[in-house]
């Protein structure tokens, strides 16, 4: 009960995802295996653009870039797969992946050494990521290895269990789970996850307990870089394709942080919340789509949803903050 | 170095002013006879609506806040008083678009001041509804047309005596923003808050009712600028003035708003606002790809930034 009461909002945000999930079932009766897997796929960049910035706002600070760096990841990506050959696109995802920690890493540190705050350093480095991300395709294009696509489309197919009890599972989802699994897990019951927590929450105090505050800001930042390239590998994934333009992740991933409990201030909040909330946001778009809605007016709900969430939630942390 | 330091701090204008005549020179040796009054006009022209945006975030940004909404909420004025004007005449479409903008502005104070709402992610919200509700009241008059206002045209394109029209609207603004955050209690205020809301809280100041105040400004003053823009521009779209958005907090920044609150001016967002315009005139001059622009810009943001929190270290 103690464990159900600490990640109460967690919780919550699964409850409210499975009455969706119910919902969607409800007003189409068709949904099923193949419409779980393109809510997947279509969600998949967002919540890798969700982790990475969930990691960064845990550490007390915001990237503004994180769309951007996906879009250099993403052209980066394309450019180099294209007519490349399977063990070549291998290659090609990893030095996509060292880049996007390189470029985190550079966030990281520009904001340690000249102490200029995180927001201002990363709408700079947005216009300087926009930038590489154009030198580097100046239009859509580029190509992606058919493995790679095929990671995540479909169901999941284990050999020797009978297809039908795991086909409804997307791939993209166990994709999602793996990968987020293995960058976050390590790092958050490792010293450096404690550090993350502690510069997060209070940095004065994390820098008198002995924790190198610079130091670890830039391996957060350099972690949600690594996020940002499997984000932008995911979109390479989904079109096909590498796009020089960012995406509407920034917006989004920084909504979806919020609604998943972890504080703007930093410190507190998981990677769990933040991803369970972004398959509510995009299932509630596609429960909007399902019910013909028209898509500008479900965008006018989104962001009432987003704000009356949020505005709960301060209300909320209000009264907890009073009864202490 | 510390007396540059110290002069950047009592009197931030000299600085900026001192690297906008650098910049000037050096677009005038890149590209000989460019500086001229034509020149030195369609500068001016096109600083005067990221200069009135940049007033939105000066002022947010004194108590610590900021308004991502404005670039929204200044191309949906725009947009509602162009589609409004065939049908209403031009007064009526002004004053719809005007309340429209004080509505956002309204909606984001309410969120920041009783929900206590973080300002980064209430204005986001309320962009988001603003870009939602536009395309919806979109659909409903793309049969109507658009039509300009005359005065806003005047505005946004004349020139009298060499000078643009726009700072018939301009200039008597500056002042009275300049004024209010150095003259009023109401500014006073919005520096109390940002230096120290506790303090200032425990001192009798009501903050809520300052920060409805401040949003719904930032609201009008967006509305304004969407209007203005719209006269520059002559065309109603939807994305008129967001790419007005992100350097608006640039040239605020630049001018040595302090993100964190408590520290800055209207008159240093100015400079820093002609400083953004130039470069972006330099950097079309350089004949370099679009790519390569962006980098520029964002590493010129950045330098100058991070040479202004050197010089000024208060930590």
């Amino acid at each position: 009960m103690r464990a159900v009461a600490a990640n109460g909002w967690t919780v919550g945000l699964a409850v409210l995802l499975a009455l969706l999930l119910l919902a969607t079932k409800l007003i189409q009766p068709e949904f099923g295996a193949s419409g779980l897997d393109s809510l997947a796929r279509s969600a998949l960049p967002f919540a890798l653009a969700t982790a990475g910035m969930a990691v960064v706002v845990i550490a007390g600070g915001i990237d503004l870039s994180i769309a951007a760096m996906m879009a250099v990841a993403s052209v980066t990506a394309a450019v180099l797969m294209d007519g490349a050959s399977d063990a070549e696109a291998v290659l090609a995802v990893i030095a996509v992946l060292l880049l996007g920690l390189a470029m985190g890493a550079l966030n990281g540190a520009l904001i340690v050494v000249t102490r200029v705050p995180d927001i201002v350093v990363t709408l700079a480095m947005l216009f300087v990521w926009q930038g590489t991300a154009l030198l580097i395709l100046n239009a859509p294009g580029g190509g992606a290895a058919p493995w790679l696509r095929a990671l995540v489309v479909g169901g999941v197919t284990l050999p020797g269990v009978p297809p039908a009890l795991t086909e409804w599972l997307p791939r993209g989802v166990v994709v999602l789970a793996l990968v987020v699994t293995a960058v976050w897990l390590p790092i958050r019951r490792s010293k450096l996850g404690l550090m993350i927590y502690a510069i997060g929450s209070d940095p004065l105090a994390a820098f008198r307990s002995g924790v190198p505050v610079g130091r670890t800001r830039i391996v957060a930042y350099a972690v949600c870089g690594l996020f940002a390239a499997l984000g932008g590998l995911a979109v390479t994934m989904a079109t096909g394709i590498g796009e020089p333009i960012p995406g509407p992740y920034l917006l989004t991933s920084v909504a979806a942080v919020v609604l998943g409990g972890v504080v703007l201030g930093g410190g507190r909040g998981g990677l769990l919340g933040p991803i369970l909330a972004i398959f509510v946001l995009r299932l509630v778009r596609l429960d909007l789509t399902l019910l013909s809605v028209d898509p500008n007016t479900a965008a006018i709900i989104e962001g009432a949803i987003m704000v009356a969430v949020v505005m709960f939630g301060g209300v909320l942390a209000m009264r907890g903050a009073r009864h202490d | 170095m510390a007396r540059l330091g110290r002069l950047m701090v009592d009197q931030p204008l000299v600085p900026l002013v001192g690297l906008l005549a650098g910049l000037v020179a050096v677009l005038e040796i890149l590209q000989p006879g460019i500086v001229n009054e034509r020149w030195i006009g369609n500068t001016i022209r096109f600083a005067i609506p990221l200069a009135m945006l940049a007033a939105c975030q000066t002022l947010t940004m004194l108590t610590g806040g900021i308004d991502l909404s404005a670039g929204t909420v200044a191309t949906v004025a725009a947009f509602v008083t162009a589609t409004l004007t065939p049908g209403l005449g031009a007064p009526a479409a002004i004053a719809v678009a005007m309340a429209c903008a004080l509505a956002a502005g309204l909606v984001n104070g309410i969120g920041i001041a009783f929900a206590r709402v973080h300002p980064l992610i209430m204005t986001l919200g309320t962009g988001l509804i603003a870009t939602g509700c536009l395309l919806v009241y979109q659909r409903t008059v793309i049969a109507s047309g658009a039509e300009f206002p005359a005065l806003l045209v005047w505005l946004g394109t004349g020139r009298t005596w060499g000078l643009p029209n726009g700072l018939v609207l301009f200039i008597p603004f500056a002042a009275l923003v300049i004024w209010a955050q150095r003259r009023t209690g109401f500014g006073r205020l919005l520096y109390a808050i940002g230096a120290n809301e506790t303090a200032a809280r425990l001192s009798g100041v009501r903050v809520w009712q300052v920060h409805l105040a401040l949003y719904a400004l930032s609201g009008v003053i967006a509305g304004l600028t969407g209007l203005l823009y719209l006269g520059v521009v002559k065309t109603a779209s939807l994305s008129l003035a967001l790419p007005l958005d992100l350097p608006s907090v640039a040239a605020a920044v630049v001018g040595g708003t302090s993100i964190f609150g408590g520290r800055g001016g209207y008159g240093g967002t100015i400079v820093g606002a002609l400083i953004l315009t130039v470069l972006a005139t330099m950097l079309t001059l350089l004949q370099m790809p679009e790519g390569g622009r962006r980098i520029l810009y964002g590493a010129i943001i950045l330098a100058v930034t991070a040479l202004y929190i050197r010089l000024t270290d208060r930590n």
